[in-house]
């Protein structure tokens, strides 16, 4: 999933929409996958790489992927897929 | 060597700093902050416990005018005596109520002096709360549905065709969310007792609620517009915080709105963006709203451009402003001597 370009992320994991006007917090895991997601880094990769960085399970790295990725959409913080 | 600059004399209204502040301490702000022109403030009050009086860093003098029921005439003679002291080279009106009165008044104070940058009387009429769904029609705006009313039961019909919750309005001021026939009888009543009749019931959008103010020179061009979310809203729904946005949705709506209209002055548009993304234009506040320093902060000086439009000076388009910076208001106690506060109640001049 891609995340709006114009979407402003701090060091702290302050997420910021511009358009919107909203802000969010987010813990230090949800702010390597955002970054992550921001990069264009495949599911995949984003899983491997959370899994090793923070010796995690990797189903239940997969489980919180999913369900932060649903939670960006509800925020309108992605990009729509193009078909 | 470097010209200085000149030296303007601004009269300012709207000096009640208070929970539902006006928009005068702002826009004298503003003004000091001015790049093109030094200023000296004259606050013109209608009560004297107005905040803005006291604020002499701010305000160099205030005087005391008659409420706009008074007639323009009263309001013209005042100003007259006014101008013979102060000699003021533009004055900024910023209460809706008072407006018709500075409208009808352009030039009659032009012939003494004192300019304006003001809506024309059919700009001001046409955006009037009764007049939204006509103006939604004739310049392609979507608004939401609303009927004047002038008895309590043409609620009922309304409840169908709207749903509920229902918006009970009045003419100039005030709006109350009623959830049910019970409640909304109540508002009508209540609304109308302080601003009677009629009283718009307005259909409820749900959604996200943005404001933008802006300038438009009179000939359907931008000169300013910058969008923004409330954060923080008081219990009279006021902006007690906010934050300044990049939302092209709303900046076209804007630049729509005043290309069709050919909008003269200062305005704030209240937008309500609903779940599938479309924009419903609620009201137009036809002046400068009270959390005018944001936009100031962000790079739009919107009062020193109306000045300058007010004085037939060039003054170009701002393209840019920053997104993201946030205000938060503040209450200030000031200590007033009681002797001040008798002057201005007995002088009618501080």
């Amino acid at each position: 999933m891609k995340i709006k370009n114009n979407i402003a992320v701090s060091e702290n994991g302050f997420v910021f929409n511009p358009a919107s006007g909203e802000s969010f917090t987010t813990n230090q895991v949800g702010l390597e996958m955002l970054n992550l997601m921001r990069k264009g880094t495949k599911k995949e990769a984003i899983i491997a790489a959370i899994t090793e960085k923070f010796e995690a399970d990797t189903g239940v790295i997969e489980r919180d992927l999913n369900d932060f990725s649903e939670m960006l959409k509800q925020y309108h913080l992605h990009q729509h897929e193009e078909s | 060597m470097k010209n200085p600059k000149p030296q303007l004399t601004i009269a300012v209204t709207g000096l009640n700093a208070i929970d539902s502040p006006g928009p005068g301490v702002a826009v004298i702000r503003a003004l000091h902050e001015a790049e093109s022109f030094d200023c000296r403030i004259i606050g013109l009050a209608y009560e004297s416990l107005e905040p803005g009086i006291y604020m002499h860093d701010i305000v160099d003098k205030t005087y005391h005018i008659p409420y706009p029921s008074t007639g323009t005439e009263a309001l013209l003679n005042r100003l007259k005596y006014i101008q013979e002291k102060e000699k003021i080279d533009v004055v900024i009106p910023n209460f809706d109520a008072e407006l018709y009165s500075f409208i009808k008044l352009k030039s009659s104070l032009e012939q003494i002096g004192i300019r304006s940058f003001l809506p024309t009387m059919d700009q001001f009429e046409a955006r009037q709360k009764i007049n939204l769904p006509e103006f939604g029609k004739t310049y392609n705006i979507k608004v939401p549905k609303s009927k004047a009313i002038y008895t309590q039961n043409e609620i009922n019909k309304l409840e169908s065709d709207y749903g509920w919750p229902l918006v009970i309005k009045g003419k100039y001021y005030d709006a109350i969310l009623a959830y049910t026939r019970e409640q909304a009888v109540s508002a009508y009543h209540k609304i109308s007792a302080k601003w009677g009749l009629p009283i718009i019931v307005q259909q409820f959008v749900h959604g996200t609620e943005y404001n933008v103010t802006g300038l438009g020179d009179g000939s359907g061009n931008t000169i300013a517009a910058v969008p923004m979310r409330k954060q923080y809203i008081t219990d009279k729904g006021k902006a007690w915080g906010g934050i300044s946005i990049t939302d092209d949705k709303a900046l076209a709506l804007t630049r729509h709105f005043l290309e069709k209209t050919k909008w003269r002055g200062a305005f704030e548009l209240e937008l309500m963006k609903d779940k599938a993304g479309d924009y419903y234009l609620l009201e137009i506040n036809p002046r400068i709203p009270a959390w005018i320093y944001l936009a100031v902060g962000v790079g739009q000086n919107i009062p020193e451009a109306l000045t300058r439009l007010a004085l037939g000076l060039p003054t170009e388009p701002f393209t840019t402003y920053e997104a993201g910076k946030m205000f938060v208001r503040y209450a200030w106690d000031m200590i007033v001597s009681l002797k001040e506060f008798e002057q201005i109640s007995t002088t009618g001049e501080l």
